[in-house]
């Protein structure tokens, strides 16, 4: 798209290390070293650097959520920050959700309630949740909280607060309806 | 994305110097809309500097006075999460939890939000149409074009693009100060004087130059902070950028005003203050909706809509009602 050299940035980085260089990223529990380009998102490194796959690529704009995963312990979009960027954080990915095999509750309640149809936005859909019902925990209010002057509890987490916090996720199968149950569901077992 | 070297930096000091000296030197922060402009082709840094690691950015401190220092690398969820902020000023709360998404909210600093560029369509085309933001002297595509979500107040024939931001239209209501280190130390700048409108120049949003950085957004105690509101109108209801908002705060007497601050969003390329709405509506009665419109309408004389967007004249005259109607219920 647009110029070969764009902005003249090929000559203006033709001067500066561009090459890649060793990160340390601590992802579900195990530490990997590898060498990424600066350049290199979070979401390439995982699937391409260490194949974990099961985080999508959807619009790489920040738009879609499919590409959800934790880092330090709150949900961000992979696709827009840069692997460099993340040296010693605790990275967690839908790889890393089930503990011993059994699988988290969030994963659970979205198979009881069918919340999804071709799967592609999951993953991304599962990271959120989970996140939706930590930051609920926390006391943290929404744009669909009627008075952000009154402290919020979980227990105020209703179908619409869960709508307005699961805004950043899009589903183009439309399985909305049962992914808002789903982490329903889940929140209310606690 | 083009190729390009990072690094992290740890003193303030050193990374301002380091910025004066680099023409092609970008900090990054969050980059939620660093990212996004350089993969759209329309940001090229050579070099990143991440301040992410930088001391004693990330606090929200209220002041001893009933004041707000919020450091520029505060996350916006904390901020909004942050109790002080939504006894003290709600307004910010909600200009932050009506933004982006919760991922994006954790990911964007405060400094990052009010540095956002316009999400003009033209602007954000990585096919590179005219377009003086992006490539100075090539022209307004968006002047003759589709110009639905652009600007009523303010624009040039350069630039019709708004300002992003939804925290910063509630800080300008709140005459907040941004808080920038120099070369030469640190200086206070009024919101209001921060973003500039497009003039010949709009490829510069900001006032800020080479050798600056934003190290927090200060607000004063105010009895107009705890009545105060955000309303944000868009085309869905979550997740999407302004049509219009409003940021309200007031203080009342009864059910009149005393002292009443609008900001608005999505009609100019700042934060656009509606200075005359708000001498007109002091002393009014909030139950007396003919009055509120009359002094509301004043503000709207010096509009000049483009071809698509003649409609937000009247829907923020509307918003402006009832997001003074809400900060006034809160008085």
């Amino acid at each position: 798209m647009g110029e070969a050299n764009p902005g003249g940035a090929v000559d203006h980085a033709a001067a500066r290390d561009i090459r890649p260089a060793p990160v340390k990223l601590e992802v579900n529990g195990t530490s990997h070293t590898f060498a990424v380009e600066p350049r290199t998102t979070l979401l390439e490194a995982l699937r391409e650097g260490l194949g974990l796959t099961g985080t999508k690529k959807g619009c790489d704009r920040g738009e879609c959520g499919a590409c959800t995963v934790h880092v330090d312990g709150r949900r961000v979009l992979s696709c827009m920050t840069l692997a460099a960027m993340q040296e010693g954080k605790q990275i967690t990915t839908i790889e890393g959700l089930e503990q011993d095999g059994e699988l988290h509750p969030v994963q659970e309640a979205f198979i009881e309630h069918d919340g999804f149809q071709c799967g592609f936005c999951t993953s991304g859909q599962v990271m959120s949740g989970v996140a939706v019902i930590d930051e609920a925990k926390a006391g943290w209010p929404s744009a669909a909280t009627a008075d952000v002057r009154k402290p919020f509890t979980v227990a105020g987490l209703s179908n619409t607060e869960i709508r307005e916090r699961m805004s950043g996720n899009l589903c183009r199968c439309a399985c909305y309806p049962n992914i808002v149950a789903a982490v329903a569901e889940a929140a209310e077992k606690g | 994305m083009h190729p390009f070297s990072i690094s992290v930096a740890d003193d303030p000091g050193r990374a301002v110097a380091a910025h004066a000296q680099d023409d092609h030197l970008s900090y990054i922060a969050g980059g939620t809309d660093l990212l996004g402009l350089m993969k759209d082709g329309a940001a090229f840094p050579a070099h990143l500097l991440d301040i992410n690691d930088l001391p004693g950015l990330a606090g929200v401190d209220a002041t001893p006075d009933g004041g707000l220092r919020i450091g520029a690398l505060a996350r916006m969820s904390d901020v909004a999460a942050n109790a002080e902020v939504r006894e003290r000023f709600p307004v910010i709360a909600e200009g932050l939890l009506f933004a982006a998404s919760g991922q994006l909210r954790n990911m964007a600093s405060m400094g990052g939000n009010i540095m956002q560029r316009t999400r003009c369509s033209y602007f954000r085309d990585g096919d590179d149409p005219a377009c003086n933001k992006r490539r100075p002297g090539s022209g307004c595509s968006a002047l003759d074009g589709l110009n639905r979500n652009h600007a009523i107040f303010g624009w040039s024939d350069a630039c019709v693009a708004t300002h992003p931001s939804d925290v910063a239209v509630a800080l300008a209501a709140l005459e907040a100060d941004v808080v920038v280190l120099g070369r030469a130390g640190e200086r206070s700048i009024p919101i209001a004087d921060f973003h500039r409108l497009p003039g010949g120049t709009p490829e510069r949003d900001t006032v800020l130059g080479r050798g600056e950085l934003i190290v927090a957004v200060e607000v004063r105690a105010q009895a107009e902070g705890r009545a105060s509101h955000y309303l944000k109108v868009r085309d869905r209801q979550s997740y999407e950028f302004a049509l219009v908002s409003v940021a309200a705060a007031v203080e009342t007497e009864g059910r009149r005003l005393r002292s009443v601050r609008l900001a608005m969003g999505g009609v100019a390329h700042k934060p656009w203050r509606l200075t005359a709405a708000e001498t007109a509506l002091r002393g009014a009665d909030l139950d007396d909706i003919g009055a509120l419109e009359a002094a509301i309408a004043t503000s709207f004389t010096d509009a000049r809509p483009l071809a698509h967007n003649a409609f937000k004249a009247d829907l923020s005259r509307r918003a402006v009602l009832r997001a003074l109607q809400t900060a006034g219920a809160r008085a």
